[in-house]
């Protein structure tokens, strides 16, 4: 009995540290948020988001900006996303978790987590623009996003799927399924909540990011006519008119504002998605 | 087992898409070794180490005070954000009514996703100068571990998240059955089986703090010198190439691409000790 | 509990649109690159982020006279303005100081000045600093502010990183070495020193003088130091008088010609004056 009372005591300590921890990142989260909003609401409106940037980004608005961000986003994904899926798949299913293979790759990857932004953006610089041709580029600064947020997207894809329980698969194989459908039919819609994950994470972390952007994409902030273009991102913008540009930093807050903004409606969209997919492809 | 013409396909292109992905790294480490060639030849890779300042325009190129700065910085980042991240993961599944629940994960998506450049912004504008109340200049290695923790700790919340979803629910309900108290499920259960993704949360944590360039450049003060306390300036390897790098040229440049490569050997031995410390443990 | 086998044909639906919606962002891109592709003339600027921005304004006025012709303006530093315009990855290099005598090949073409002024916290009651006392801070020697009248408390000195014009042309007018000066706090741009120096009460640092007086003309909490007698103000350095001043240059790789000649004569013509005064710099001729 005096081990039951103890257990309570000791449930109820953990759940008080945990509410404190809960309860302190919010306030640290709010408190940014905060500042962020009271920096930036005077200055936006319907038209700082129509608007082109006028006399260096103190005047104006971003719309070549989100354009740019966008297309930039665009060409990250659709770079990324088959890559990372199909080295997950392989290194999840096909490579034994001890595999010469599966631990260079793994390791390699891991390493390439740590690489600095600062340092993809002189190797964007150096191989996407220069070695291949592309210039300062949409092109450049997505294909560079995309090598950043590879491992990331990798790593959240095989985690997700290594923790599927084994019965999906000797069922599938019981079934007489070619390993081929296990994955597309099976595996993959089992894994969504963890692909949305490194969806999200990886989104945040493209649309957050600003060194590598910097050398590759560029500077320019007129509306881009194609990939080809260079454009200026937004958080590029956003480091400009802070560091940059005097008086640029209510300008800078807005168009942090918006960037946050956009961020909490894509999010809420993978999510919403990612929850309907899954209960459409598999019952649970 | 044998596969089906359909499935070696498969495995093959996935090969190729994980070589891909692979390669990119040794991409990079070939690029920066190029780029730092030329002071390597002219200094020598102990300069680097045994010169007694950091004064690259006179050929002097200790960088041991910015690896300090980097190692530092990243430690107290990542073992303040851990426990922080793994309890709000916990809070998310264990603590919260559901609705506050999905309040919170929103909240820490939308964290994920702040830009660097705002989080700098903050920390320049907000924390360095209440530090500075406490002991000047403000802007310290206490400024850049504080702001570290809250864009790392999204990562590593998540991520665990996501491996404690994975958790079966039948290992809860057989808890649920034994009359395990809700502190002794966690630690006997969840947190042993969710261990391999909390692992890599910490990873990419980790990464992304030692990687991290723009915030850690506004806030830790960048002073060259090893740092006596935590309200001492400090100058990360990330900062230094992000400060000198567009005014560098020649050897300086050079030994700006030395800065890169040590930090990217820093990371692979990172990688190598986890290794070490989790083989056949990890995925077991 | 789970039966994972149960899926519905509209999830390959669902997989199908997405894909089609992705194929069709590339195909309009694509498709919209081969439209952009006409008879336009390009011009790529690149260099120093002190000068970016009011290239950016140049270039935008430029193209609006001159259409067909565009400007690429990239940011990056003056050494990457140098390395650029040498290796002709750029028709015109910015650079936020003079050539250099190792950069002889190059041709450079002044566009405007800026001044360089001591700043300090608003709450500071200093008035004044000698060019020794300065020299003095600096250099460590002096590390309480009552020591050159103020009151008592350490001084926080800020600097400008390595490489960076304005600290060579800091430590030139100062007769300094960068090896003698003990900073707390090392900044890069213009606005991350007035940040850096509002946020503390005891700080002393060095800017650009149309940022400073932009900044405190708006509340920041800095006060820009007259140099030698001179007010730090963007009058005084086109007067000449200020002593701190130096000269912002666009450089070609031999003479310019064609479009690049007309962009870096519109560059230093009248009608961009305002463009430059509107960027808190001093237009070269008056």
């Amino acid at each position: 009995m005096a081990k039951g009372r103890w257990n309570r005591w000791r449930d109820a300590i953990v759940a008080v540290t945990t509410w404190t921890a809960a309860i302190l990142v919010a306030v640290v989260f709010v408190w940014l948020l905060a500042d962020i909003v009271i920096g930036g609401i005077a200055k936006l409106s319907w038209t700082f988001l129509t608007e082109a940037p006028r006399d260096a980004g103190r005047a104006g608005g971003i719309a070549p900006i989100l354009v740019s961000t966008a297309l930039i986003l665009a060409v990250c994904m659709v770079a990324s996303v088959p890559l990372s899926l199909a080295t997950a798949i392989l290194l999840a299913e096909f490579t034994p978790a001890d595999g010469i293979f599966g631990r260079v790759v793994r390791r390699s990857l891991d390493v390439l987590a740590g690489v600095p932004s600062i340092v993809f953006g002189l190797f964007g610089y150096a191989f996407f623009c220069n070695t291949l041709g592309l210039g300062f580029s949409i092109l450049s600064g997505g294909l560079t996003l995309a090598c950043m947020v590879l491992p990331l997207l990798i790593r959240t894809t095989e985690e997700g799927m290594r923790s599927l329980s084994d019965d999906y698969r000797r069922a599938a194989a019981a079934l007489g399924m070619t390993r081929t459908t296990t994955i597309f039919k099976v595996l993959l819609p089992a894994a969504l909540p963890s692909l949305i994950v490194g969806l999200i994470l990886s989104i945040g972390r493209a649309s957050a990011e600003t060194a590598a952007l910097i050398f590759t994409s560029g500077y320019v902030d007129r509306m881009p006519s194609s990939l080809w273009d260079s454009g200026r991102a937004i958080t590029v913008h956003i480091l400009d008119l802070a560091i940059n540009v005097p008086g640029g930093t209510e300008n800078a807050y807005a168009t942090a504002l918006v960037l946050v903004m956009a961020l909490l409606i894509i999010n809420s969209v993978a999510s919403w998605l990612g929850q309907r997919w899954l209960r459409r492809s598999i019952v649970r | 087992m044998s596969l089906s013409l359909r499935d070696r396909i498969l495995v093959w292109s996935l090969r190729g898409a994980a070589l891909v992905a692979g390669a990119i790294v040794a991409l990079i480490v070939v690029f920066l070794f190029i780029g730092s060639f030329p002071v390597m030849r002219d200094a020598g890779l102990g300069s680097f180490f045994l010169d007694e300042a950091w004064r690259p325009t006179e050929q002097l190129y200790n960088l041991t005070p910015m690896l300090w700065g980097s190692i530092l910085v990243t430690i107290g980042a990542v073992s303040l954000a851990t426990p922080l991240a793994v309890l709000s993961a916990l809070f998310c599944h264990f603590y919260a009514p559901a609705a506050l629940a999905r309040i919170y994960r929103r909240l820490i998506e939308l964290l994920a996703g702040i830009p660097s450049v705002v989080y700098g912004l903050w920390g320049l504008m907000v924390l360095a100068p209440m530090i500075g109340l406490i002991s000047a200049p403000g802007t310290s290695l206490l400024a850049g571990i504080l702001i570290l923790s809250i864009m790392i700790l999204p990562t590593i919340a998540m991520l665990a998240d996501a491996a404690i979803s994975n958790v079966p629910r039948s290992f809860m309900y057989g808890c649920a059955a034994l009359g395990f108290s809700r502190w002794t499920t966690i630690r006997r259960i969840v947190l042993p089986t969710a261990r391999s993704g909390l692992l890599t949360g910490v990873i990419m944590g980790t990464g992304r703090a030692i990687g991290e360039t723009m915030a850690v450049l506004m806030v830790c003060g960048n002073a060259v010198r090893t740092p006596g306390s935590i309200f001492d300036s400090v100058r990360t390897l990330t900062a230094n190439i992000a400060l000198e790098m567009a005014y560098a040229t020649d050897n300086h440049r050079a030994s700006l691409f030395v800065s890169g490569l040590i930090l990217t050997a820093i990371i692979f031995g990172l990688v190598m000790l986890a290794e070490v410390l989790s083989r056949g443990r990890i995925y077991g | 509990m789970d039966n994972p086998f149960i899926y519905t044909s509209s999830e390959g639906c669902y997989m199908r649109k997405a894909l089609g919606l992705v194929s069709l962002v590339v195909a309009v891109s694509v498709g919209g690159c081969k439209g952009s592709e006409s008879e336009q003339k390009k011009v790529v600027i690149t260099g120093s982020s002190t000068v970016a921005p009011v290239m950016l304004e140049i270039a935008k006025r430029f193209e609006s006279k001159n259409p067909g012709v565009r400007i690429d303006v990239q940011t990056g530093g003056s050494s990457r303005g140098i390395a650029d315009a040498r290796e002709g990855r750029a028709d015109i290099g910015m650079i936020s100081r003079s050539l250099k005598s190792t950069e002889s090949d190059l041709k450079g073409f002044a566009v405007a000045y800026d001044g360089i002024c001591i700043i300090v916290h608003k709450s500071n009651p200093i008035k004044t600093l000698t060019d020794e006392q300065i020299v003095k801070i600096y250099k460590g020697e002096v590390s309480n502010w009552s020591e050159v009248g103020g009151s008592d408390a350490k001084i926080t000195v800020v600097n400008k990183a390595e490489g960076r014009s304005t600290l060579e042309l800091f430590l030139k007018h100062f007769g300094l070495k960068n090896k003698d000066i003990k900073a707390d706090v090392v900044i890069g741009d213009n606005e991350q020193g007035v940040k850096t120096v509002a946020g503390n009460p005891n700080s002393v640092g060095y800017v650009s003088v149309g940022t400073a007086e932009y900044d405190a003309s708006q509340g920041v909490a800095i006060k820009p130091l007259p140099s030698r007698g001179v007010e730090a103000s963007t009058k005084a350095v086109l007067d000449g008088r200020f002593p701190l001043r130096r000269t912002l240059h666009v450089v070609t790789k031999g003479a310019p010609q064609g479009v690049v000649k007309d962009i870096i004569d519109f560059a230093q013509s009248a009608e961009v004056h305002d463009l430059i005064q509107g960027q808190y710099f001093v237009p070269i001729t008056p």
